[in-house]
């Protein structure tokens, strides 16, 4: 598919004069949720084209990010028991838990490997039955049919040497934890593109309406982008709050069906735990009852301690938009990528980490 | 969090197909898109296709989309 | 001899050992002074050879051993001339160290030492000293090559990121990201049907024709593992100036960009074996880029970018006209869904 009118520099230019054009004079805050998103603006340099008074803001989008570090912790430990074999997406294999990463659990001895896709875990089940597999299932709404799709055909194939470390988190409840707290100041959200293709835009409905917030789901390509930022500019002007769909050769208004059947069929919304902001009520995934078999929690009979952040750590407040990242004092001096202190810096996907790699440490 | 590419479906075999994405060939499952059909574009993610795209609607759509946002005559 | 596999035996230093040097390895290097089979050999082209002594060493551990490309041994090769031909020296000599894992099949491994010859036949450059050991089933993966390299820079060159100044410009030989490319693919963990062809290339004829054309050339790195993003961070950081390089400008195969965006990875952190960042003078780059054109590695040749004096750091200039950072590579890119 030719991706190239979705990065013509003409349209790029053209869009991004009705933005500077069109934006209002005060500070508006716009506040995408993806990481993808958080990576795209900094890899083409968008928030250059963006005229003054417009923030770009990274919320809580990195599904790596926001995983406990009790989760971390437990996937480590389960890398220590004989037998077992630690799998996972490349995303996960470098943050620290409160001691080690699974790539340096990897170095000790524990067998630890990297997928790209979850059908692979069912081969090498199949392949090594004496092995327990392990899946460390991280991920929002896009990932997580997949996930689901892996337990179905696991209890299925009667596998009993699979099970799943289910730490999957939920969008939408994020958004409305945000926008009810009341230090926050969010005038749009630029959301998921390819979170949205799951749930549809119509899931944000009940945001902008009850919290009056326009909501533009975007695509990641920079005329994608541009576009969203452009139709909540105009919402924006207008003191409107709708959703919108800027990414309609992929997003339905009801998304996709079968993928959010799949979904329902395996997992249940449960309470659960963000790192750097706290427990959001069912905004977390949980193995349904006639799949806890297969729950890596219960079978290995793993109890999660939750930990606190590390003393002086900003994470919480640069997850909600009140700080970026270079007002961070830790940043660029105490907290790098190469030694974490926070969630954001923890991923290449985090705020922090992605400004860091490229906008530099931000002291200019 | 949303790491997806589009690519045009070569070949189906039940819900496993084979998927062309920069001349390289993928295996993809369909089990999320059952309506996908050989041809298609699909956007892939970790190994699954999670929708089908519909290319010429988008283009139309952007087409529309620009006269009606950006009409020449407004200054 | 056992005709099949390399046995612990033949590591012993006994005369399993010497039939496998003089009837394996001697045999296919052909070589006059490693025939004398002595412990250590004269180079004798350094001996009227004038200027400066390089020398340089690497290891090699690659797998798969036989890639889209080339293989364990055309690599040792390559990447040790082309280390030396950073310092635009002209290779003399290579010493080659074979650590042979026990069980590995001979035909495989003459397979890898015709390669090594074949390929120090096009440099060219005589393997003239060596040593082979072989370890226990599990120690080395099929084989692991070390070689080592000397060679001399001419009079009065000396390549060195410390010469770089404001205004001068950076110029790659080609596409980016090949190898590593090739070699993900070809491990087949992530099942991507595509057969992308290694880089893996000699350059130092590319280097000779460089220098005779653009003496006051200042630097030149090869990008191997981490890219030219480390490559030339590392120039940044040597010569406390910036570089800013276009994103418009950098060459990219299709097929590369495809892999790359499937698994989440960047083309300017992967390693390359048949690249060379040159960097030379503003008013040079003409001929830099006629000299480099000229040599088969080189048909494709441009400027990616330049130094200047502001802030020491790397930066790319978007398609969209605004200025990203590019940081070193932390380490190995690992695939992303996210």
């Amino acid at each position: 598919m030719e991706l190239d009118r979705y990065r013509d520099r003409e349209r790029v230019r053209e869009l991004t004069q009705d933005i500077a054009r069109l934006c209002p004079s005060a500070t508006v805050n716009i506040m995408e949720v993806c990481g993808t998103h958080t990576t795209a603006i900094a890899r083409y340099g968008l928030r250059g084209l963006m005229p003054d008074g417009l923030r770009l803001i990274s919320g809580p989008g990195c599904p790596v990010c926001v995983t406990p570090t009790s989760i971390i912790n437990a996937a480590q430990m389960l890398s220590e028991v004989p037998g077992t074999v630690i799998s996972t997406f490349g995303d996960m294999m470098r943050v620290p838990g409160t001691d080690k990463t699974l790539e340096e659990r990897r170095a000790d001895g524990a067998d630890v490997r990297v997928l790209y896709s979850v059908y692979d875990l069912l081969r090498m089940a199949e392949e090594e039955p004496e092995k327990n597999f392990i899946f460390i299932s991280v991920g929002f709404e896009t990932t997580t049919p997949s996930i689901a799709l892996s337990v179905l055909e696991t209890a299925q194939r009667g596998l009993r040497n699979v099970c799943f470390l289910a730490a999957n988190r939920l969008v939408i409840p994020a958004l409305e934890a945000l926008c009810a707290s009341k230090e926050i100041s969010i005038d749009g959200f630029l959301c998921p593109g390819h979170v949205s293709v799951i749930i549809g835009s119509d899931a944000y409905k009940p945001v902008a309406r009850q919290f009056h917030i326009p909501c533009v789901v975007g695509g990641f390509e920079p005329v994608d982008m541009l576009q969203a930022i452009y139709h909540l500019i105009m919402q924006i002007r207008e003191g409107e709050a709708r959703v919108e769909n800027a990414y309609t050769r992929a997003v339905k208004g009801e998304g996709n069906s079968k993928a959010l059947e799949v979904t329902q069929a395996v997992f249940e919304p449960v309470d659960a735990e963000w790192r750097g902001i706290g427990t959001i009520p069912l905004s977390g995934l949980k193995l349904r009852q006639e799949y806890a078999h297969l729950d890596a929690l219960e079978r290995f009979d793993v109890k999660l301690r939750s930990i606190p952040e590390p003393r002086g750590c900003r994470c919480g407040d640069v997850l909600k938009g009140l700080l970026i990242p270079p007002e961070c004092p830790l940043f660029g001096s105490r907290c790098t990528p190469a030694s974490p202190v926070g969630p954001c810096m923890v991923s290449s996907e985090g705020s922090c980490a992605a400004y860091y790699k490229y906008e530099g440490t931000g002291h200019v | 969090m949303c790491l997806a590419v589009p690519g045009k479906i070569l070949s189906i075999d039940g819900v496993a197909s084979v998927v062309n994405m920069s001349g390289v060939k993928v295996n993809v499952g369909l089990q999320l898109v059952p309506e996908a059909k050989v041809g298609d574009y699909v956007l892939l993610h970790a190994g699954f296709a999670i929708q089908v795209i519909e290319e010429d609607e988008a283009l139309e759509t952007a087409e529309l989309l620009a006269e009606y946002i950006f009409p020449k005559e407004e200054q | 001899m056992y005709r099949e596999k390399v046995l612990l035996t033949h590591g012993s230093g006994g005369r399993r050992t010497r039939d496998l040097i003089e009837k394996v390895i001697v045999k296919i290097f052909d070589n006059p002074v490693l025939q004398r089979l002595e412990d250590s050999s004269v180079i004798q082209e350094a001996r009227d050879s004038g200027g400066a002594l390089v020398m340089t060493t690497d290891s090699y551990v690659v797998s798969p051993l036989f890639f889209p490309g080339g293989d364990i041994g055309k690599l040792s090769i390559c990447g040790t001339v082309n280390d030396l031909a950073t310092a635009a020296a002209r290779p003399l000599a290579l010493s080659v160290g074979l650590i042979i894992e026990e069980g590995f099949p001979l035909a495989e491994l003459e397979k890898v030492l015709q390669s090594m010859k074949h390929t120090a036949d096009r440099v060219p450059v005589s393997l003239i000293t060596g040593d082979t050991k072989v370890v226990e089933r599990g120690r080395a993966d099929g084989v692991y090559i070390s070689t080592t390299g000397v060679g001399v820079v001419p009079e009065g060159v000396e390549l060195s990121p410390g010469h770089i100044e404001p205004g001068d410009l950076i110029l790659i030989n080609g596409p980016l990201g090949n190898h590593e490319a090739s070699i993900r693919c070809a491990r087949k963990d992530f099942s991507l049907d595509v057969e992308i062809v290694s880089d893996c290339a000699p350059l130092a004829e590319l280097m000779r024709l460089v220098i005779e054309a653009v003496p006051e050339a200042r630097c030149a790195r090869d990008p191997t593992r981490g890219g030219i993003a480390s490559v030339l961070t590392e120039m940044v950081e040597h010569s406390g100036l910036g570089i800013t390089i276009d994103e418009e400008q950098i060459p990219v195969e299709e097929q590369v960009q495809g892999v790359c965006d499937i698994l989440g990875m960047d083309p300017l952190m992967m390693a390359n074996e048949g690249k060379m960042v040159v960097v030379v003078p503003g008013d040079s780059a003409e001929a830099c880029l006629a000299a480099m054109r000229s040599a088969p590695e080189g048909k494709e040749s441009r400027v990616i970018g330049k130094v200047h004096s502001g802030k020491p750091r790397l930066t790319l200039r978007t398609l969209y006209g605004t200025t990203r950072v590019i940081t070193m590579p932390m380490g190995n890119q690992l695939p992303r869904i996210c």
